[in-house]
């Protein structure tokens, strides 16, 4: 076992962790710990752009974004956070350009801006162009971009490195953050990082689902090991479904498509959004254009053999813009689907995309212990954490805004706190808990296999907690997981090795995600309304009297050694707005 | 509006849905230095849909058949740039490359990436390749004061450079190129992609420098114009042409 010290430690090098490392390595000593390599991340491949009200084509404002917002995630969104995206968003966008990053721009030489879902002039009047954008490849391009500036500001990475708990000690009767521990995958070797500060930033947990946009890497890492350690996840039964993935496979294929002028047809090649949202149509917020394909298909209007999907239409759009606007998309329905998006309408099915909920954490990125106690030296931002600025459905683009602001905003916070501050001592055996999981998995003979195991949470999760739920839905995913997680006791691997040990990995990480998968379907299942991206069938209204209110769960251990999810509830913060009728 | 013409969708949903099924012959090279010092082929047969990725097929290895296989992935769909291997012979992403373009009929072989140090199986060791890149300045460097909006540049300079702005760092090209293979030492194509991503954007400022870095005895004058990078790289870059026009840009100092 190796001890590292740093000021400040950073768990995750997609969008969120390298815009933080950005500023944390200019103010403190600070190590950045990736289970991948960072130009690797997730980040990557998001497309469409990124939401901003730079005015550069037309008018708009900071104040109509915070409203679309707040609307987009129906009320669920903390309103104090949502301004700050919002009025932040501008000088993000203007940073990543001094950065270097290659927008695409309007005959001016200004960065071009496009329409993208939910995003309104005017409280809801219209579309407006809010999304700055590089092709369909912005989310590749903010990627590279924070990379370089992390190699200019040779920011110290530690690639390769899972971090697998995070150590919390008691001091003078508060819990604070003592540092993280990571196994590294080329040698099996465990890693103890004492730091002043650790910022998670560590990505979300689509994995659970089959089809997804998701990599296979994201397992929701950083929220199990916070979670293990008796602090709460926010808002967990909150995941979004993107509706544009492509068939069977759920690869994404970009809102910004539709902000392009792409149209949604059923079989009898109706643009059926125009019925569900006569204003925004195809624009309107993600949920609403995902449950309406799902009608569309369980009423028998869905495209192909088995009526299960529905077709992106790009053919009416001249191929320069194609090419232009969208290249990478319409390459992967040429490469993945064999079909000339030209010519051919795609075959798309929403696809789990985004986890709204995650680590709460306040606006200065710092990780909350309960409803308003802050963890000394913890912080979270991006997909991992819930600030919440997504509330109870993200809109496209503002994900990866939200990298950028609270990435920026913790990767300050954390280094002036490490500034302020001196070590936590770390406890006796710091790594005694990793050590003991790794040991257990590698030298289990149990006869349960991972890969069986995944699929079959797979499976359930996508079957009874995807866009339509009802109680009865989730009670099978309830104790379905109950019994995937009993099963996991037994789980093996082949791979005894200590180099490179990915069987090892994969087997921790389904470990993540049946935990997380458990906190999801109990939040959802105590959660009797519909909002954003939670809908319950049995229970079709949002209702603000008794649900307008975070959900935060925590894990309960009781005196048999059982574990188990325990809820309680956070208010939402209201400012300016008060809830409406949400329609497109 | 011009109505859609259904045909090659259609074409397209009813084969998806026979999904056929096929029995395949992977031939991949095995390496793991904890229990051997000797690399080995060792075939797996697998029944997988053409339609599918050479990825999913060695998913279906690691997790159905032998769970010491060890390749790196990640997105699954050609941008995260993890999962560059050697399929037949040719450089090219394991998730972009479906098992009906590769001749399934014969055994497909599979093997680690050239010119990197073999870490186990498929897994090389990245770091001289990154070492390179970071060798090359691959950022922004402007001078003076900071504009408070954004710096304007035309949509015609943007152009300029954006063949070069889609690069993975999968490694495809510079591990497929015969001058880097024999001297580790070279830059690289991926290297040099990225210097002239910035050499050629109107807002950089240190072309001057990259290019001296490049005028290296390791630098560009090593290329010998194979094209193997060209046809190497998953994401269409024109990597030789931009070899190219680092080199013209050294001898006439325009860019």
């Amino acid at each position: 076992m190796k001890i590292h010290k740093y000021d400040t430690v950073i768990v995750g090098a997609g969008g969120a962790g390298m815009r933080a490392a950005i500023e944390a390595t200019k103010l403190s000593r600070t190590a950045v710990l990736t289970k991948l390599y960072p130009t690797r991340s997730h980040t990557g491949a998001a497309q469409g752009g990124m939401a901003a009200a730079l005015a550069n084509v037309e008018d708009d404002n900071w104040e109509w974004h915070t409203f679309d917002t707040v609307k987009g995630g129906d009320y669920l969104v903390d309103q104090d956070a949502a301004e700050i995206l919002a009025k932040e968003a501008i000088d993000a966008v203007l940073d990543l350009e001094k950065m270097g990053l290659p927008f695409n721009r309007t005959p001016d030489g200004t960065i071009d801006q496009r329409r993208f879902g939910g995003h309104s002039r005017n409280h809801g009047e219209a579309p407006v162009r809010r999304s700055c954008y590089a092709a369909d490849r912005t989310g590749h391009m903010i990627l590279q971009t924070l990379y370089q500036n992390c190699v200019k500001e040779g920011v110290e990475f530690f690639n390769e490195f899972y971090v697998l708990d995070q150590l919390l000690v008691e001091e003078d009767g508060v819990k604070k953050s003592a540092g993280v521990v990571a196994y590294e995958l080329a040698t099996g070797e465990i890693h103890v990082f004492q730091a002043k500060s650790v910022i998670y930033a560590s990505g979300g947990t689509g994995k659970f689902f089959k089809v997804t946009s998701n990599a296979h890497t994201l397992t929701g890492d950083g929220q199990a090991a916070c979670y293990r350690r008796g602090l709460p996840l926010e808002d967990m039964e909150f995941f979004q479904f993107h509706p544009t993935g492509i068939w069977r496979m759920g690869i994404l294929l970009t809102e910004g498509a539709r902000g392009e002028g792409g149209i949604l047809r059923n079989k009898d090649g109706e643009r059926f959004m125009e019925k569900y949202a006569p204003v925004m149509k195809d624009l309107a917020s993600r949920d609403v254009v995902s449950r309406s394909i799902y009608t569309e298909i369980r009423e028998g209007r869905g495209c192909g053999p088995a009526g299960d999907h529905v077709y992106l239409d790009l053919t009416h759009l001249p191929p320069e813009q194609l090419d232009a606007k969208l290249p990478d998309i319409t390459e992967f329905a040429r490469t993945y689907l064999g079909i000339e998006p030209y010519t051919d309408p795609i075959p798309i099915q929403p696809t789990a995309h985004y986890a709204m909920g995650g680590i709460p954490t306040n606006v200065e990125g710092e990780v909350l212990a309960d409803n308003t106690t802050v963890v000394p030296g913890l912080y979270a931002a991006g997909e991992v954490a819930c600030v919440s600025v997504h509330g109870a459905n993200r809109l496209g683009t503002n994900s990866l805004l939200d990298i950028n602001v609270f990435g920026k905003r913790s990767g300050i916070a954390a280094a002036k706190y490490a500034h302020a501050n001196d070590y936590v001592a770390l406890p006796e055996n710091p790594a005694q808990q990793v050590i003991d999981l790794v040991e257990r998995l590698r030298d289990s003979t149990g006869n349960e296999r991972v890969a069986d195991l995944r699929l079959e949470l797979q499976e359930t999760m996508d079957a009874c907690v995807m866009v339509f739920r009802t109680e009865q839905t989730i009670k099978t995913a309830v104790e379905k997981i109950a019994e995937l997680r009993e099963r996991y006791k037994n789980v093996s691997v082949q791979d005894k090795g200590k180099r490179f040990n990915t069987d090892l990995l994969e087997a921790i990480e389904l470990g993540n995600l049946l935990d997380l998968a458990e906190v999801m379907a109990v939040s959802a299942l105590a959660r009797k309304e519909s909002r954003g991206g939670h809908y319950r069938e049995d229970y079709p209204n949002r209702d603000d009297v008794n649900f307008m209110r975070h959900t935060m769960a925590y894990r309960e251990v009781g005196d048999d050694g059982k574990d188990s999810v325990r809820l309680d509830y956070k208010p939402v913060v209201v400012t300016r707005y008060q809830p409406m009728e949400r329609k497109y | 509006m011009a109505t859609p013409t259904l045909s090659k969708t259609d074409a397209m949903e009813a084969a998806a849905a026979a999904s056929p099924f096929i029995t395949v012959t992977f031939r991949i090279r095995r390496f793991n230095p904890e229990i051997s010092d000797e690399a080995q082929w060792q075939d797996f047969q697998i029944e997988i849909d053409p339609k599918e990725r050479v990825l999913d097929g060695l998913h279906k290895i690691k997790w159905d058949l032998d769970g010491t296989l060890t390749f790196r992935r990640s997105c699954a769909h050609g941008i995260c740039g993890s999962d560059a291997m050697r399929i037949n012979g040719k450089n090219r992403l394991a998730c972009k490359t479906l098992i009906k373009d590769i001749n399934p009929e014969k055994p497909i072989t599979i093997e680690a990436i050239k010119g990197l140090t073999v870490m186990k199986d498929l897994v090389v060791d990245m770091e001289p390749f990154f070492q390179a890149y970071r060798d090359v300045m691959p950022f922004l460097v402007t001078t003076g004061n900071e504009p408070t909006r954004e710096r304007l540049q035309s949509a015609e300079d943007r152009e300029r450079f954006d063949d070069t702005t889609k690069c993975i760092l999968c490694a495809a090209c510079t591990s497929s190129c015969p001058v880097f293979w024999n001297d580790g030492q070279y830059f690289g194509p991926a290297a040099i992609v990225n210097a002239h991503r910035f050499i050629f954007d109107s807002r950089d400022e240190a072309g001057e420098q990259r290019l001296e870095i490049l005028n290296d005895k390791d630098g560009v004058w090593r290329c010998r114009t194979t094209f193997n990078c060209t046809d190497a790289c998953p994401r269409g870059i024109e990597v030789t042409k931009a070899i190219q026009e680092v080199k013209r840009a050294l001898i006439t100092r325009r860019f």
